[in-house]
């Protein structure tokens, strides 16, 4: 099927790069899935291989029901967006995808420098719980299939990380200037 | 396979080891069936653990969903329980690939069920199919945008 994304890229996403970039990247992702661990480090390849170019945004895709700590690690990296912190937390939980828990997810938070009676309590907030399902559902819509999905300029690409980064070497070839 | 305004075909088949499951027990609901080719898909990106976290979507439009492969019931137990899966598996195994066959998405060259998708209406009339490249799963939106046309249409 071919998918577009649903609704587009609006002031509720996280987001690294300006507006003003010609490709934009969404992930969707499951702090807890390996093969988004996985695709991690390729990301940030491709945001400093193709800065300024680039603007990269994160929606929640938690598969609750095979990764048990995939909804908590997604609110507590919303919870660190309340502190204008979501992409160090982001960062974090996807370099220390091994230590998730309630407990890892603490130790991240503080690792990062957040005010952590402030944290603790948002993690309670309905609105947060809210936005990680929003994002879901969008991206049930959009045609998500498992983790991690990727869309460019709006529609689903059909591949991983690598093969995104391999895509883009070979569009940039043609139309962005060589290093 | 069978298209858009044909009659479901009716079938019974075992949904656990000692229980067999028949398409009329769903009668006046919609039903979603996803054929699939094997069980232990080895990637998160497994269709059925996507349907698993989608079943509050479809039972928004009072929909069930049924997996079906030609895989054997004890081999359905043992995969829906490594997934947690919250909605039946059903054996296509005896005589193999029966069900799929009635609906036309058996792949006689693999020996296993296409990846093929059918939404069924209230009435038993399929309102929607979709063949799948087998490599490719199919994800859920399409399952969503026909059952909002059943809905719509009342």
């Amino acid at each position: 099927m071919s998918s577009h994304l649903k609704p587009p890229v609006n002031e509720k996403d996280h987001s690294e790069g300006t507006a003003e970039a010609t490709i934009e990247l969404v992930e969707y992702g499951d702090y807890q899935c390996p093969h988004c661990g996985a695709a991690y480090p390729v990301i940030k390849k491709i945001q400093e291989r193709f800065a300024p170019q680039i603007r990269f945004v994160f929606r929640n895709f938690p598969l609750a029901e095979i990764h048990p700590f995939a909804v908590d690690a997604a609110i507590a990296a919303e919870a660190a967006a309340m502190q204008r912190k979501f992409w160090e937390m982001h960062d974090m939980i996807f370099e220390n995808q091994a230590s998730l828990g309630t407990g890892g997810l603490k130790k991240m938070a503080a690792a990062i420098g957040l005010d952590m009676e402030i944290f603790e309590s948002d993690l309670r907030l309905e609105v947060l719980q809210a936005k990680v399902e929003a994002d879901f559902e969008s991206g049930v819509r959009s045609g998500v299939n498992g983790t991690p999905s990727f869309f460019i300029n709006g529609n689903k690409f059909d591949g991983g990380a690598k093969d995104l980064y391999n895509m883009l070497l070979e569009t940039s070839g043609q139309t962005l200037p060589k290093h | 396979m069978l298209q858009k305004g044909e009659l479901a075909p009716a079938f019974k088949l075992y949904a656990t080891p000692d229980q067999q499951f028949s398409l009329a027990e769903l009668k006046g609901k919609n039903i979603i069936l996803a054929f699939y080719p094997a069980d232990w898909s080895p990637v998160c990106s497994d269709q059925m653990a996507l349907y698993n976290e989608t079943l509050r979507f479809f039972s928004k439009y009072d929909a069930h969903i049924l997996g079906i492969s030609v895989d054997s019931k004890w081999c359905h137990l043992a995969f829906s329980q490594s997934r947690n899966l919250h909605f039946p598996l059903l054996a296509d195994f005896e005589p193999k690939g029966a069900v799929s066959k009635k609906y036309d998405v058996y792949n006689e060259a693999e020996g296993e069920s296409e990846r093929a998708l059918f939404v069924i209406d209230k009435n038993g009339i399929i309102a929607w199919s979709y063949l799948s490249p087998a490599a490719i799963n199919p994800g859920a939106d399409g399952i969503l945008d026909a059952l909002e046309q059943l809905s719509s249409k009342k």
